[in-house]
């Protein structure tokens, strides 16, 4: 990692983890447990959407698995309260290999036809939530059993599980990008069939993307479904969720490191905030939209990737006026140096 | 001498256009042989169904001695037979040297690796050195003119130390300069023993470069031969003068 990267990782993680026995209110912690969760599924989208270039719309079904598995596992009781967090990565490999038939036939499909058959995953697995009522508890619901916190520090365990799977998320992510798999999912991304075409495993790169990203968000709906105690298959399995996952990573830029966090650090406090304004009405949706709109005609790149690709034009510049016709220098052979003065872009 | 990739009686059917018909050539091992034809001759196509792009509904291909049931474009280039595009395609946002990396191959050990070992930058540096593309190692790949992309395609397929390579009009839309440069690189590997199986429009290039030429027209092999042959065969100035 580069230094300026471990500083940045540094900082932004001891933060959170102090800011806890800092802060008074609780509606405070309150919101960055939201803001952490979808920090951490807005990551693990990242892998198989931005990465892979797979833009699932189908996440919302693995979260509702997870939700629904520590929902189910702990209905009556939950022990000393820690347990279903240790729980949880048994739910994420679960979730993962549950994934691993369904990916290998949706990834057959690419770009907007793979988002549609993603889609209707999310609506199947809402709809068996419904319907499978001695399970899910149908439209009844189906509640946790209370963990026995304390009062005054109820929200940190939750806080810490959250903020425990952005880290593991954004571990992933870059681990990601500094393997061979990060290497071949850019490539897969870029030319899938020319990726085929020079050996790359184009198969198993996008099932392991897509697995490690399911199980990451399985596991956030887990820790969901245990902070808010009670579960109906409309909200545990939302297209809304979904759709932030997606909103923040192309806000903060796709295939980047911090771009869904920073998606995330803004998108949520104003959803709630346009909540607080307009209360509980759907206006925030409205407000989504303009988001998204603007996203996509002003920076259709993203924040971070518009961000660091003016620095590096700025420092080229600055470089290019230091040294004056660079090019005229480099040892390059006759043909080269011609095109590639050609080639201005 | 012996065969290293044979094909026979290989069909294509698009609706009710028949772009490639009962074709049947073979390439000898250390040969650089082309295979030129009119537009629509069915060489792209052919191409495409030897390196599993595109299913054939007929035929029977051989590669090293071994029939291919069912090509699988990652399976065949990890058997040693590369392919180039005509287009050039490259991956635009990995940098010219990442692009020679993942084309070289690895392991399922090494996908859990680093994203460039040491190896790798050696192997790759040695490739960017004869290719002459060092100094632009580290920029993305989409920073390349036309030319130069066409050069990293080339030099990226070579990355698995393949025995035959299949070159899609290697010199198309180049200039004079960069046509000279591929040819260069083009002996120089094949003196190192590569094969080659060149699809090519540039016909001086073709007369002074490759030795057997195979002819398609209308998805068939009219003529096969050496170019001086090839020139002056009837059946290859009809098909490329009209009847």
């Amino acid at each position: 990692m580069s230094r300026v990267g471990l500083v940045h990782a540094v900082v932004f993680f001891g933060a959170l983890t102090l800011l806890p026995f800092g802060v008074g209110p609780q509606w405070i912690l309150n919101l960055l447990i939201f803001t952490l969760m979808y920090a951490s599924l807005a990551s693990a989208w990242n892998l198989v959407g931005g990465y892979a270039g797979y833009p699932s719309l189908g996440h919302a079904a693995f979260f509702g698995v997870g939700a629904y598995a520590i929902a189910i596992l702990f209905e009556n009781s939950v022990g000393d309260g820690y347990l279903p967090f240790f729980v949880l990565p048994l739910i994420g490999v679960g979730a993962a290999l549950l994934s691993v038939p369904i990916g290998w036939i949706a990834m057959r499909t690419r770009a907007d036809v793979f988002a549609i058959v993603t889609i209707t995953l999310l609506f199947m697995a809402q709809t068996l939530a419904f319907n499978l009522r001695s399970v899910t508890g149908g439209a009844q619901g189906l509640g946790v059993a209370g963990p026995p916190f304390s009062a005054d520090t109820y929200n940190r365990p939750f806080y810490f599980a959250m903020l425990a799977l952005l880290a593991l998320a954004m571990g992933v992510s870059f681990y990601f990008r500094r393997s061979k798999l990060g290497l071949s999912l850019s490539a897969v991304r870029a030319d899938e069939d020319k990726a085929h075409g020079v050996g790359v495993r184009v198969t198993g790169v996008k099932l392991i993307a897509f697995a490690t990203s399911v199980g990451i968000t399985a596991m956030v709906g887990g820790v969901w479904a245990y902070y808010v105690g009670f579960i109906y298959p409309q909200f545990a399995v939302d297209p809304l969720i979904t759709i932030g996952m997606v909103l923040m990573t192309f806000l903060g830029g796709r295939a980047t490191l911090w771009g869904p966090v920073i998606g995330a650090f803004i998108l949520v406090p104003a959803q709630q905030y346009f909540a607080y304004e307009y209360g509980a009405s759907q206006v925030y949706l409205l407000a989504y939209a303009a988001i998204f709109l603007v996203v996509m005609l002003l920076l259709p790149r993203g924040i971070l990737p518009t961000i660091t690709d003016r620095l590096r034009d700025r420092r080229k510049r600055t470089l290019r006026q230091a040294t004056e016709f660079p090019e005229e220098n480099t040892p390059q052979d006759a043909g080269i140096v011609g095109e590639r003065q050609g080639a201005a872009r | 001498m012996t065969a290293l990739l044979e094909v026979g009686g290989l069909s294509k059917r698009f609706g009710g256009v028949t772009a490639v018909d009962d074709c049947t050539f073979s390439v000898e091992e250390g040969t650089i042989t082309a295979l030129i034809g009119p537009n629509g001759s069915g060489k792209t196509t052919a191409f495409n169904m030897i390196t599993g792009y595109l299913k054939s509904d007929a035929g029977v291909i051989r590669f090293d001695g071994h029939r291919i049931e069912n090509p699988c474009p990652a399976l065949l280039y990890r058997k040693g037979l590369s392919r180039t595009f005509q287009q050039a395609r490259i991956f635009p946002e990995l940098s010219v040297e990442e692009n020679l990396v993942i084309a070289a191959g690895y392991s399922w050990r090494g996908l859990f690796g680093a994203r460039l070992t040491k190896i790798d930058r050696l192997w790759a540096g040695e490739m960017l050195e004869e290719f002459r593309l060092s100094a632009l190692a580290d920029l993305p790949a989409a920073d390349l003119s036309y030319g130069q992309r066409k050069l990293l395609e080339f030099a990226a397929v070579l990355m698995s130390r393949p025995k035959l390579v299949l070159l899609d009009e290697p010199t198309a839309g180049v200039n004079p300069v960069m046509i000279d440069t591929m040819e260069r690189h083009i002996r120089a590997r094949h003196k190192e023993g590569v094969t080659f199986l060149i699809v090519e429009h540039d016909m001086q290039l073709v007369m002074r470069l490759c030795d057997p030429v195979i002819v398609l027209d209308r998805g068939a092999t009219i003529a096969t031969g050496a170019p001086a042959d090839v020139q002056i065969n009837p059946l290859v100035l009809d098909a490329y003068l009209g009847d």
